[in-house]
């Protein structure tokens, strides 16, 4: 909790800002002192900019009335944003750590309202860098309508973090009656993801430069409440809802099923994927089922309303390409087996790790 | 995806199965026990298990996943004088990524990154000549393994730091040798093979000739066979064609990428480079002789293990662990006793859990399918 509460705060309006006039962060811009009110003044106030950030106290402030109109029930997360590197096709790790957060809270079917911005920074990175990416967080969540209310800098000695770590916690809230758990899934459910999948990992290896492949694959890196809105709206049954993000579809999959105690079989040719995913994946030696996403949902609807949930999805930005990919089933509880296109079965287990790439 | 879907097409792959069933109903070995047919390399496992073709198969076929994986053959010593060479200051160990993760008799290459040692992940030797270029103040050390298919891409970067004179570049040699392997297999007692798909991207190497004795001394039928579904059901198509017209020959399925005579500047950058060795351990099926190459005396400056000490144990497997069997096809994966149990995944005791290319983690990953079948057939 001390990460989210503690030190730095953002500073009042009426009170000339400052700013910052050297272009690069040494250890003096986490130091408590004029450095770093200038670097975040400068940087973060600007960039975020609403009238919670300047009220100057070390918590953001919110009058439960006003949250209790929108709902029942407080919805609360954490992520941190690692990603390397720090820019990639499709976004940056700012629009990652905004949309990452509003994911997390969406998929539980909140409303998501307020974020928070703690930054780790290695000293020596480019101030221009770091304003690149509180700019991008603050387009990100002014295009999603959630406001960056409260906040945290540190610096690090060189070596100790790589350039730029980043975590956001979020708020969000649920309304009356709706309950989405990976435990609800039951056999003759519908599974429908929101479109292609993949595309963020391999955008990601792809813009680490290790494997010389070049590509158009950008990240799928996007808000999706609004989608989860439509969705629900159309599918109020609707049992769960996951963003796929590490792990990919297959972890997602096993986690319903283990929840759940029931199998789910999917159809190989069924599940949406980029000819370009599909290619880059062959090349590695990488199955795109545990290729991370940034954009999309795995769901769980009942069978009644999978016609109708599949239609809302197609119908909003984001969903074009939704497709229903398998279904919930009493055979092989806890498991996730899939039809290959090649007509045979197999199951699709969690992986360990990291997947490698193989050697011959 | 163009030249890769044409080889899954579900269509031709009912019609070669059908063509596969006529075969087996008129092959008379097949009305006493099961065809057995072995997979030498570790890519035609993992295509088997990925696309499910065992379970399409009929029972009257039996895959035993054979020896082809260079990573699960590799025993525990030679895993320890890998993290030796890690942990010497210093040293910038480079690997493949499959390496990172097989145990050693005190910890992994993983583990040992994790303590400290700079052990970097690459996905071609001319990727660790690169590392040595880039830190001349130190000693960048390539973990070279793999059959003849891997062997071409370090001998040709070891004749680069020659070329350059890159003097903070060697290699921990482990490529070894499929021919003396094969034989080993055939010459084992237990193995009662009846015929082989063989490995398609050594052969695009070494040809289709040194596969000869096979056919002619131990009258067992051969196709080399490529990697995709279709590839592996038409190889298995024409294995059965031969056994059912009591033919033995080495066959070529793969001839789209394996020529008869091999690829000659790939043979002969090998040549140039390695010379073989008396013998070399494997994890399961211990010393083969002529199995592994070395580096010739020329390149003697980049051969790590002269460069550095290293331990050089022979450290047995655990007692536990039937790998061995396995590897010889003698047990099934899950018949081994810590399968699923001392041995996951998460914990691997035998290299053949860790490589998504070792018959054991395919059968914990995609398998259970089969075993169940086959459990409940039992019962």
């Amino acid at each position: 909790m001390t990460l989210l509460f503690n030190s730095t705060k953002a500073f009042a309006t009426g009170r000339r800002r400052g700013t910052i006039s050297v272009p690069t962060i040494t250890l003096a811009h986490g130091g408590g002192g004029s450095a770093m009110r200038n670097l975040i003044d400068d940087v973060f106030v600007t960039a975020f900019d609403n009238p919670s950030l300047d009220l100057l106290e070390d918590q953001a402030r919110f009058a439960l009335a006003d949250l209790a109109r929108l709902g029942d029930r407080l919805a609360f997360t954490t992520d941190s944003y690692v990603v390397d590197p720090l820019f990639f096709p499709g976004g940056d790790i700012g629009k990652l750590a905004v949309c990452g957060t509003i994911n997390d809270l969406a998929v539980g079917g909140a409303v998501p309202l307020y974020l928070t911005c703690s930054v780790i920074i290695e000293e020596g990175l480019k101030v221009d860098t770091l304003r690149t990416v509180a700019k991008s967080m603050a387009a990100a969540a002014a295009d999603a309508g959630v406001q960056i209310v409260t906040g945290d800098t540190k610096v690090v000695q060189k070596g100790t973090c790589d350039k730029l770590f980043l975590n956001t916690a979020g708020v969000g809230i649920i309304r009356e009656g709706l309950d989405l758990g990976a435990c609800r899934c039951g056999p003759g459910d519908a599974v429908l993801v929101n479109g292609l999948l993949g595309d963020h990992g391999a955008a990601i290896l792809a813009a680490r430069g290790d494997m010389e492949l070049a590509t158009a694959i950008e990240s799928d890196c996007a808000a999706l409440h609004g989608l989860v809105g439509y969705l629900l709206k159309a599918a109020p049954g609707t049992r769960f809802i996951r963003d796929a993000t590490r792990g990919g579809l297959a972890t997602v999959l096993n986690e319903a099923a283990r929840a759940s105690n029931v199998g789910i079989k999917i159809m190989e040719a069924a599940t949406p994927m980029r000819e370009e995913v599909k290619a880059f994946c062959e090349i590695l030696g990488l199955d795109p089922l545990y290729l991370a996403n940034e954009g999309k949902i795995i769901c769980v609807v009942p069978d009644n309303e999978e016609h109708a949930a599949l239609e809302a999805m197609r119908a909003h930005p984001l969903g074009g390409q939704a497709a229903v990919i398998g279904r919930v089933t009493d055979d092989y509880p806890g498991r996730v087996v899939m039809d290959t296109v090649l007509g045979g079965q197999r199951i699709v287990d969690m992986l360990v790790g990291d997947q490698l790439p193989r050697i011959c | 995806m163009k030249f890769v879907d044409e080889f899954r097409d579900p269509e031709k792959a009912r019609s070669l199965l059908g063509e596969i069933n006529k075969l087996v109903a008129r092959i008379d070995i097949c009305r006493h026990r099961p065809l057995a047919l072995m997979e030498v390399c570790g890519g035609h496992t993992h295509a088997i298990f990925k696309f499910g073709i065992e379970n399409m198969l009929p029972d009257t076929i039996e895959l035993v996943h054979g020896p082809g994986c260079p990573v699960c053959v590799l025993p525990m010593g030679r895993v320890d004088d890998c993290v030796a060479l890690a942990e010497t200051p210093g040293v910038i160990f480079a690997t493949f990524g499959d390496a990172m993760r097989v145990p050693g008799s005190k910890k992994s290459l993983l583990h040992a990154k994790g303590d400290g040692a700079d052990v970097r992940m690459v996905y071609s030797p001319l990727d660790a000549l690169k590392l040595a270029r880039k830190h001349p103040g130190r000693e960048v050390v390539f973990f070279g393994l793999g059959f003849e298919t891997t062997m071409p891409s370090t001998a040709l970067t070891i004749l680069q730091a020659e070329r350059e004179g890159i003097k903070n570049f060697s290699l921990f040699c482990n490529h070894i040798t499929i021919i003396p392997t094969i034989k080993a297999l055939l010459d084992s007692p237990e193995m009662e093979l009846d015929g082989f798909l063989g490995p398609g991207h050594v052969s695009m190497v070494i040809g289709t000739r040194p596969y000869r004795f096979i056919s002619e001394h131990y009258k067992r039928p051969m196709v080399i066979a490529g990697f995709e579904p279709l590839d592996v059901l038409q190889s298995t198509w024409m294995v059965l064609k031969q056994i059912a017209e009591g033919r033995c020959e080495i066959e070529n399925q793969y001839n789209r990428v394996v020529p008869e005579r091999g690829n000659p500047a790939a043979l002969s950058a090998v040549s140039r480079v390695f010379e073989l060795r008396e013998f070399f351990e494997w994890r399961g099926l211990g010393s083969i002789d002529h199995s592994g190459v070395r580096l010739r005396k020329a390149f003697v400056q980049y051969d790590a293990e002269k460069k550095f000490s290293v331990p050089a144990l022979r450290i047995a497997d655990p007692k536990s662990c039937q790998c061995g069997e396995v590897l010889k096809g003698v047990i099934k994966p899950w018949e081994c006793k810590v399968f699923g149990k001392a041995c996951t995944p998460e914990t691997p005791l035998g290299a053949l859990m860790v490589s998504s290319e070792g018959a054991c983690a395919a059968y914990h990953q995609y398998g259970a399918i089969n075993r169940q079948r086959q459990q409940d057939d039992a019962a």
